[in-house]
């Protein structure tokens, strides 16, 4: 813990240092090329006249054959008392079948454009070291979720898309950006100056969702590699949704339970944007499954002592 | 170890219940603001311009936006670039497709390539001829500047029409002004007209007499009470109020008049026991010559 309070340096500097830049940002630049590879895929149609996939992340249709509808979407159209073709439904299971088995977030940090304005908003907050301002509860985004679903039913109409900024951004850049650019700098000021990841672990609804049906996702990051941990706090520092880290690199116990889980990131709030293999030194996490995670045959007592004396419901950590 | 809670742990304990709560409340309280925002909001928007016109197929605006998953694929199908993709700080919902008529008109391909499109049935895939689309009415609002209602043979919404004869046609009408004309007047009929917006486009104003309008703006509603008493005469075979009593002209000898439109009719062989003459034109100019002679 004297590290965090004595530290000034930017999360990363040592593992570009020791890995070299490249490796020290190589799932970043994955996700960067994802990112941009998705929206390249949608804009040659409109830019080149290259046709691969028309329409946008609402819903799409790939080679004129494969449709692709985004479940979320489509749930607030059945709460607003539609039915919908069976195109839209088969787009929106082949999607949802999708992210339950490589983790919901996944949308969050590989697709959502939205996601690159966070990032730099996230990025210029730590160079220019804007810290502190309001605190808002990561439940928030629930909340807003469950409002998403209540107003069509009330309303009539998916409500939500009127100012969805993820959806808004993809199909702006596709179709035309109107004043949407507007809502897109409201989500970045809001990161850059209102709350560190204000918008993604906190507000948005879309990725509530998403993190919902990854759940029981296979796809996790692991820290199989725990006890070499210094904690230097880089991943930490990096990790959009710092709750996620703690119970799988230090190890949590169940409620009514003496078993130890870990050393899977379980939480479905987990983007699985692998920065903090990025940035780890000592080459803690890694990519792998949701399986056997329960410490208990490899765990020192002094760690289940250290895990007991901690109530579980403090600094973020999990309770299932 | 004593198996009860220290005074420390149970205040620990409220104090974690306490702010739970209070997240929760502020997360809750945020939630509601964004809704109640939102949901006003959302209540504005269902009113679509005047102006802007759905996809062939387009449920009820209501419906329509409740159906809408906003993926702009009809508009990637539509082969004539008809189809915008409304965005945000427009006047129609974001993210949605419509059509301004005066720019671009549907040109109702008989496949319907925007229906087919449409992965939620926002356009009712039910519609299968295109003739049967009603994605507006077109109102000739403007009989101060249209051409033909001045005695001009313009015709061009009437020759554009796909659906012409019978979504638009021409009713021919004595034109008082000049005596001895006709104007055509270009006269839209709603069980035919599919609000293509084609005759808008080609309206040849300055800006255009003849515009497609949603049907809520463009139709009236007959109260449902009401009869025409002569369909009502038609279908029962006669008279439902009281038998129709013969009209008796009161008129010379060997003359009768037809209400059908032949007027007053003079049988031949009578003329000579009549006064008159066999054309009653020849009593009026008769007498206007004597009074111009008495003038003299």
């Amino acid at each position: 813990m004297s590290r965090l309070q004595t530290r000034s340096r930017h999360p990363g500097t040592d593992a570009r240092a020791e890995k070299g830049w490249l490796i020290a940002n190589k799932w970043l630049i994955a996700r960067r090329f994802s990112q941009l590879s998705i929206l390249s895929v949608f804009l040659l149609g409109p830019w080149f006249g290259i046709w691969l996939v028309t329409g946008n992340l609402n819903s799409s249709l790939i080679l004129k054959t494969v449709p692709l509808t985004d479940p979320y979407v489509l749930l607030q159209s059945l709460f607003a008392g539609h039915s919908p073709e069976t195109a839209a439904i088969t787009g929106a299971v082949i999607v949802l079948l999708f992210y339950v088995l490589v983790g919901g977030r996944v949308y969050c940090s590989w697709v959502c454009p939205v996601n690159m304005i966070t990032d730099t908003a996230q990025w210029l907050r730590e160079h220019f070291k804007i810290t502190g301002a309001s605190s808002l509860s990561r439940k928030t985004r629930y909340w807003i979720l469950a409002a998403t679903l209540i107003l069509p039913l009330v309303t009539g109409g998916i409500s939500w898309e009127l100012v969805n900024p993820v959806s808004m951004m993809h199909r702006g850049l596709i179709f035309g950006m109107g004043l949407a650019w507007f809502i897109i700098f409201a989500v970045f000021l809001l990161d850059l100056l209102v709350s560190r990841r204000a918008w993604c672990s906190h507000l948005c609804p879309v990725g509530a969702f998403y993190g919902l049906l990854g759940t029981h996702s296979l796809i996790r990051i692991r820290a199989d590699a725990r006890e070499q941990c210094d904690d230097c706090m880089d991943c930490f520092m990096v990790c959009p949704e710092q709750q996620v880290i703690r119970p799988a690199l230090k190890g949590y116990i169940k409620k009514n339970s003496t078993e130890v889980i870990g050393p899977v990131i379980t939480s479905s709030n987990c983007t699985n944007c692998g920065r903090c293999i990025d940035v780890c030194t000592k080459d803690v996490f890694h990519f792998g499954l949701r399986l056997n995670n329960n410490l208990n045959n490899n765990l020192d007592n002094n760690f289940k002592n250290l895990n007991n004396k901690q109530p579980n419901h403090s600094s973020g950590a999990e309770v299932l | 170890m004593s198996t009860q809670p220290t005074q420390a742990q149970r205040s620990a304990q409220l104090n974690s219940r306490r702010k739970f709560l209070l997240d929760s409340a502020r997360a809750g309280g945020a939630a509601t603001l964004i809704a109640l925002g939102l949901g006003l909001y959302s209540k504005n928007s269902v009113s679509l311009p005047a102006s802007a016109i759905r996809p062939p197929g387009a449920l009820d605006e209501e419906d329509f936006l409740g159906a809408c998953v906003r993926c702009g694929l009809c508009v990637r199908d539509c082969p004539f670039d008809t189809l915008k993709l409304a965005s945000f700080g427009d006047r129609v919902t974001t993210g949605t497709p419509y059509f301004t008529a005066r720019d671009i008109p549907c040109e109702m391909c008989d496949d319907i390539p925007c229906v087919k499109a449409c992965p939620t049935g926002a356009l009712d895939h039910s519609l299968e001829n295109i003739d049967d689309a009603r994605m507006g009415l077109a109102v000739l609002i403007d009989e101060e500047n249209c051409l033909n209602f001045q005695g001009l043979r313009c015709d061009v919404c009437y020759r554009i029409c796909p659906v012409i004869d019978k979504a638009i046609t021409l009713e021919m009408e004595h034109n008082v002004r000049s005596g001895k004309h006709a104007f055509f007047i270009p006269t839209v009929h709603s069980d035919h007209c599919t609000g293509c917006g084609k005759c808008e486009r080609a309206c040849v104003l300055e800006d255009t007499a003849i515009r497609v309008m949603p049907f809520e703006l463009a139709k009236g509603e007959l109260g449902h009470h009401y009869r025409w008493g002569w369909k009502e005469k038609n279908k029962a075979g006669e008279s439902l109020v009281a038998p129709d009593v013969e009209h008796q002209y009161n008129l010379p000898k060997g003359q009768s008049y037809d209400l059908q439109g032949e007027g007053l009719i003079i049988d031949d062989d009578s003329s000579d026991v009549s006064p008159f003459g066999n054309n009653p034109l020849d009593t009026l100019n008769k007498n206007s010559l004597n009074t111009r002679g008495a003038e003299k």
